[in-house]
């Protein structure tokens, strides 16, 4: 029952449709550019140089050694040397700094006696992801900044050796740079958004037109509708890929290890997911606006359960099982993998099947939900 | 199509919206050739029946074929063969006129696309302005655009739903001249329509007000089958002589008709005395006069009314 004719006659129409509409156009591509630029530059859960004070109750080689270690390992800046304590704790209270460190009175002495002395490091840990991996970093000074200058006699004070190494390999991004894990998701994001917007507005716009009555006079078939109005925006997807994939690039370095021409085999498998979601979305709604509301109830768990916005790891597990039912999960893993780790066919395939279920499912749901008359 | 030449047959179509009856137990047939006027008061049902007949929306009770399609199984046969121009301009309006006409001819699997595309412009005059978006064209044009896009696929049966509402004058004419060139070539038209001289160009008509069909027939069928005797009284004062006569025994009706009134009532005899009245005042000329379409339509408006009221409130 399927005609060619009439699947092109909807294809022509829906062409020229949003050529006119140069708003539209230049939103879907002006969305992907801005979410970059804002996610890209803005957001950075590793940041360094966070601002320190520190209250020395003593200067010794060794205290200044400590502080020369700490603003060594870029995490840590020291904006001030306050002479009290109180001081000190009135600048963290203010948010003037991210750390306060102590170091107490008779630092050097009880070193040199062995008595192992403690340096207080009191941190605004109001935003636990902003002091996450300094803190770690303190860790590690601990035990190696002193080594240095341990020497002769108090050499046998010098940190002992654990009887194990942990050693912790950063892998596919060993500096830890978020853009690279960010970047590549936001092409997942900048396409769920738009995608299912473009489409859930795509039947109820004929609808509060009035074209709808013309369209289902004529002997067009639902199915065919439905292709008519995704497969421009396929077009328009791989648009928004290809600005994502350049900007990528040129403005963050993200590396791109593995096959584009897979990563592109994908990409049609995920628009296509969330065309259809949208255009469900259109059967069922009775305005643009409450499609609108659609899109939004549908990208606001896609963001935030797929693991875009947090680990998906550290999601309870109820998150996690609606996260799996998302298309957004899938896809981000599979361009994660694909871009940052060089995976093949066989490393994403059990990230591939669920997108095509989730394709499979929504497309039958819309092809029920079509009314085929004004009742 | 069945051998008899009948290309609408339908029988007790209902549609309810929300438990209010919107279209009672309709029936109507209209053969093939025929163009078949479709009249009735705003809301009185008539879009909604065009709309069970092109398989639009689905009756609630009633059967019927079009074409020789049951309308209740049948409908993508039906769009196939039938050209709906509908009420509200429905044409896409940000592509141009020759696009939206290239489109309907796509979506119906034409031939010779182009030339059609070509051909139908011409006959519209519309050649230079093929570009021009279709929702810039002043209103009448927008009407002579639609009924060109339902006339493209060659259709078997056309269902104009107020295809002249804002048209000029000069136009309409046209238009009609056309609609009996095509009907002579064969083809079905069903019309609906407010103006009273369409109604008389039209070979048949039917008469619906809240759902309900009134009367039908030949134009001369449906003034003889009314019964109403009407008489048109010119002169001065008719303002206050239409209060005066109204309620009088035998007046069913009292209708300003530019310079005069029309007075109308079922008894003749009962009616001129109530006439003999005022017959005798100066200034005041009185005469029988034929009975109209429009003072048929106005007395079946007022009939039915409180007949649809119980109607109403027994659903
Ligand atoms: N989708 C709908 N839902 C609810 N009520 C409806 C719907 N469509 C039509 N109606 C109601 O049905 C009645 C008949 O409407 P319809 O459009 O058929 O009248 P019409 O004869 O075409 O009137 P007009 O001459 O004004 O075009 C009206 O009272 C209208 O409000
Ligand atoms: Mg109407």
């Amino acid at each position: 029952m399927f005609s060619w004719n009439r699947f092109v006659a909807v294809l022509v129409k829906e062409f020229v449709q949003m050529r006119r509409d140069r708003l539209t156009f230049a939103m879907m591509v002006g969305v992907p550019v801005m979410q970059l630029v804002l996610f890209g530059f803005a957001i950075n859960l590793d940041p360094k140089g966070l601002p320190t004070a520190v209250v020395s109750a003593e200067t010794s080689a060794f205290s200044r050694s400590f502080v020369r270690a700490m603003e060594n390992s870029g995490y840590f800046r020291v904006i001030a040397q306050p002479a009290l304590v109180e001081e000190g704790e009135r600048m963290l209270a203010r948010g003037e700094v991210q750390f306060l460190l102590q170091v107490p009175a008779d630092f050097s002495r009880r070193l040199q006696r062995g008595e192992r002395p403690a340096i207080l490091v009191e941190a605004d840990a109001t935003d636990p992801a902003a002091t996450g991996n300094a803190v770690s970093a303190l860790q590690g000074l601990n035990l190696t900044a002193l080594d240095r200058d341990l020497a002769g006699s108090l050499a046998s004070l010098r940190a002992s050796p654990a009887p194990f190494e942990v050693r912790v390999h950063r892998r596919y991004n060993p500096e830890g740079i978020t853009q690279y894990n960010i970047v590549p998701g936001l092409m997942g994001v900048v396409l769920t958004m738009t995608m299912v917007m473009m489409t859930s507005i795509a039947m109820t716009r004929e609808r509060e037109r009035g074209t709808m009555e013309n369209l289902l006079a004529t002997p067009v078939r639902p199915f065919e509708v439905m292709l008519g109005k995704i497969v421009p925006y396929i077009l328009i997807g791989y648009v928004q890929v290809v600005v994502i994939l350049v900007a990528a690039r040129q403005l963050f370095e993200v590396p791109m290890v593995g096959s584009l021409v897979l990563l592109s085999a994908v990409l049609v498998l995920f628009i296509a997911a969330n065309l259809a979601i949208g255009f469900t979305f259109s059967t069922l709604a009775r305005s643009q606006m409450q499609a609108m509301q659609m899109t939004f109830f549908f990208f606001l768990p896609s963001m935030l359960l797929s693991g875009f916005m947090f680990p998906f790891r550290g999601m309870p597990g109820w998150a996690q099982a609606i996260g799996e039912l998302l298309p957004l999960t899938h896809f981000l893993r599979v361009v994660r993998g694909i871009l940052l780790k060089g995976s093949g066919w066989a490393d994403i395939a059990p990230n591939v099947w669920p997108l095509a279920a989730f394709l499979l499912v929504v497309a039958a749901i819309a092809l029920r939900r079509y009314r085929e008359t004004l009742d | 199509m069945s051998a008899t030449g009948i290309v609408i047959d339908v029988e007790g179509l209902t549609k309810r919206f929300g438990g209010k009856t919107v279209v009672d137990r309709f029936s109507m047939q209209v053969r093939r050739g025929q163009i078949y006027g479709f009249l009735g008061p705003n809301g009185s049902g008539k879009t909604t029946t065009i709309r069970m007949l092109c398989g639009l929306l689905t009756p609630d009770a009633g059967r019927g074929t079009c074409l020789g399609f049951d309308i209740l199984t049948h409908s993508a046969q039906i769009k196939r063969q039938v050209g709906y121009m509908t009420q509200r301009f429905s044409l896409y309006e940000d592509l141009s006129i020759a696009e939206n006409l290239d489109f309907i001819a796509r979506v119906y699997g034409m031939d010779g696309r182009r030339r059609r595309v070509d051909e139908a412009l011409e006959r519209l005059g519309l050649s230079s302005r093929r570009g021009q978006l279709a929702g810039t064209l002043s209103g009448g044009w927008k009407q002579r655009v639609a009924l060109a896009a339902c006339l493209l696929h060659e259709p078997k049966l056309l269902l104009l739903d107020e295809p002249t509402a804002g048209v000029d004058p000069s136009a309409r004419r046209g238009f009609w001249e056309h609609l009996h060139e095509l009907a002579a070539g064969g083809m079905t038209v069903l019309v609906s329509t407010h103006y009273m001289d369409e109604a008389e160009r039209c070979h048949a008509l039917a008469y619906i007000a809240y759902g309900k069909l009134l009367t039908h027939g030949t134009v001369d069928e449906v003034v003889r089958g009314a019964g109403l005797a009407t008489w048109s009284v010119e002169g001065e004062g008719l303002v206050a002589l239409a209060g005066e006569l109204r309620g009088r025994p035998g007046v069913d009706m009292v209708v300003p008709f530019g310079a005069a009134l029309h007075v109308s009532g079922p008894d003749p005899a009962l009616l001129e005395a109530s006439l003999a009245a005022v017959r005798s005042r100066p200034g005041l000329r009185i005469e029988r006069v034929p009975t109209g379409l429009e003072d048929v339509f106005i007395h079946l408006m007022k009939e039915g009314e409180p007949v649809s009221a119980t109607t109403a409130s027994g659903n």
